[in-house]
């Protein structure tokens, strides 16, 4: 058990590391850095305009909505190509559940289509 | 490879109930708000049709894909309770939602999935299985508690428990990766075989997993999000929250411990241990400044946990009966409080200031004294059930010879009391405040059974006292 820890004993020594030095670059400008506020530096950067608004502004739920919807058939996908290259072994139960699968993802895709998830207005 | 059909006779109430809440998630989706009503009836008769195919499967033993799927006489006896709390809770829905004007067909279908999650959970016999219920059933709650969307309580009840029961998943995983890097396999009794001696990296995995479910089941130092989950979320959604997932949390519990780490008992014993003592005083004492009523059951419930903790911390047969005894009880006595919770309502207004209740005995008597039946058995006062519930699991501990985790568990319970016995001091000497609206028919059905039961149960208390054991002694 301890042999399988001291294994492990570079990374520590990696963290510690890499902890001091980022620590140390985040807290160095605190101290040394030159610092001259004045209201233009400390408003928010835009393109040649004065600022419109807060930078932390709402943005509409649906991106989010078609970021998870994207996501669902994504992973559909990707679980989908390992099943094609090996439907050849999995046999008839193999191609069921997949089928189960399927139509489970299909009836949640008309529940959504239903509900008006997927029109932007 | 050669993949045949597993047989699906043991699963056959979780694809009963799954396969029906995809019919119904169907109709509405086709039929709109129209489709509610047959969706909420629906919904009851599947529960109540997986409570009986579970009832009339062959009895014994049944195992199936692989022997990752158990249904024992454990199993049997923890699934007809889960999906009576289920469906009680679910039908005491009906009237609330309708008043609160959050009628929505797709309640029902969460009640469903999330109570296939815990029958999936109840059964599970190894890692995966227990992960796939627990997500089916967390992902099912999280929807739940934010289905009251123009309420900023809700949503942010909804949030905190995804952001936290996220985090606990993750817990889990990570213990559950843990375990089988060190023991090779992910089912229960290959673990069991595996684990003959605790090393370190085992009991790092081991404390992981408990973690993992010490926060579904929000056992101290874990149950953060309870209070403002179970205030936050709409009332009978917290009472279906009370009732079955601790059903399947504490099922789950128990058979992690005792199947999967028979070997190595001690370690997981004082991870018990710790928790049945802090969730016992924490919820003795937080509970006392409560105001608010759903906060008030946030502490009682996690007391409760603690209480039937010790049976599991005890890990003899005689203390995993007492856990199910518990929790039998537990799960009656819940309803029946959440019964009157959802009655307090007035010209329209849900109303869940503790105060409220002064002096209903002498609007509503009846009520008054079913309420007061049940809240001296929550303090577990004889000869009411939830004395019997206590005596149980604190038997089993002192049996184990775990005399100071008894002696804290009676001193809490006595605490506790406080807190129980106020309600009842309010309701019988205080001046009554104006009248409740009259009980919703439903809601008097359930505090009726649940408090005959609770007032009664001494009577006889052979027949769940034998089955619990029997469903107990199924897991050794």
């Amino acid at each position: 058990m301890t042999a399988l820890i001291q294994d492990y004993l570079p990374i520590v020594v990696f963290l510690a590391v890499a902890a001091a030095i980022g620590l140390a670059l985040m807290a160095a400008p605190f101290f040394v850095a030159y610092k001259a506020p004045d209201a233009e530096k400390l408003s928010a950067y835009e393109c040649g305009f004065n600022a419109f608004d807060d930078a932390r502004m709402k943005f509409d739920v649906r991106f989010y909505l078609v970021a998870i919807l994207f996501i669902i058939f994504d992973l559909e996908v990707a679980f989908l190509f390992p099943w094609a290259i090996t439907l050849g072994e999995l046999g008839t139960f193999g191609f069921w559940s997949m089928m189960v699968f399927l139509a489970v993802l299909t009836i949640g895709f008309i529940y959504e289509w239903r509900k008006g998830a997927l029109e932007w207005d | 490879m050669n993949l045949t059909l597993p047989a699906l006779g043991p699963a056959l109430p979780e694809i009963v109930i799954l396969v029906g809440a995809l019919a119904l998630l169907f109709l509405g989706a086709w039929r709109g708000e129209a489709a509610r009503p047959v969706v909420d009836f629906g919904a009851i008769l599947l529960l109540v049709l997986a409570g009986a195919i579970v009832v009339l499967l062959p009895g014994g033993t049944l195992s199936t894909f692989g022997g990752s799927f158990l249904l024992d006489p454990f199993a049997r006896f923890l699934k007809i309770l889960a999906l009576a709390g289920a469906a009680a809770a679910l039908l005491m829905s009906f009237d609330f939602l309708r008043a609160e004007k959050l009628e929505r067909y797709e309640f029902g279908i969460l009640v469903l999935t999330a109570t296939a999650g815990m029958l999936v959970m109840i059964s599970s016999n190894d890692l995966i299985t227990l992960y796939l219920g627990v997500e089916l059933m967390s992902l099912s709650l999280y929807v739940m508690a934010a289905i009251q969307r123009d309420s900023v309580r809700s949503t942010e009840a909804g949030l905190k428990y995804f952001v936290l029961g996220a985090l606990s998943s993750g817990m889990l995983l990570y213990g559950a990766s843990l375990v089988y890097g060190f023991t090779g396999t992910v089912g229960f009794p290959g673990i069991a075989a595996a684990a003959k001696a605790g090393s370190l990296g085992l009991v790092f995995g081991l404390v992981f997993l408990f973690a993992g479910l010490a926060f579904k089941v929000s056992a101290v130092p874990f149950h953060m999000w309870t209070p403002d989950v179970y205030e936050g979320a709409p009332t009978p959604v917290t009472a279906f929250f009370a009732a079955a997932p601790k059903v399947a949390g504490i099922a789950i519990f128990v058979r992690v411990a005792i199947d999967a780490f028979p070997n190595i008992v001690p370690q997981w014993q004082q991870i018990v241990i710790f928790l049945a003592i802090a969730s016992m005083v924490l919820g003795a004492f937080a509970a006392i400044g409560q105001r608010n009523i759903k906060r008030l059951m946030a502490y009682s419930s996690i007391g409760h946990v603690g209480y039937t903790l010790v049976g599991l911390a005890a890990g003899t047969p005689a203390g995993v009966a007492g856990v199910l005894v518990y929790m039998a009880i537990y799960v009656a006595m819940t309803l029946g409080t959440f019964a009157c919770i959802l009655a307090m309502r007035r010209n329209g207004e849900a109303i869940e200031e503790i105060d409220e209740l002064a002096g209903l005995a002498r609007t509503q008597p009846m009520v008054a004294f079913l309420l007061g039946a049940l809240l001296f058995s929550l303090a577990g006062i004889p000869p009411l059930a939830g004395f019997f519930a206590k005596f149980y699991v604190f038997l089993a501990a002192i049996e184990a010879r775990l005399y100071a985790l008894a002696v804290i568990g009676v001193v809490a319970s006595v605490v506790g009391a406080y807190y129980y016995l106020r309600i009842v001091k309010l309701m019988y000497m205080d001046e009554p405040k104006a009248a409740f609206e009259p009980m919703a028919r439903p809601l008097g059905f359930v505090l009726g059974i649940t408090g005959l039961f609770v007032l009664l149960f001494f009577v006889y208390p052979a027949p769940l006292v034998a089955a619990a054991q029997a469903a107990a002694q199924s897991l050794f």
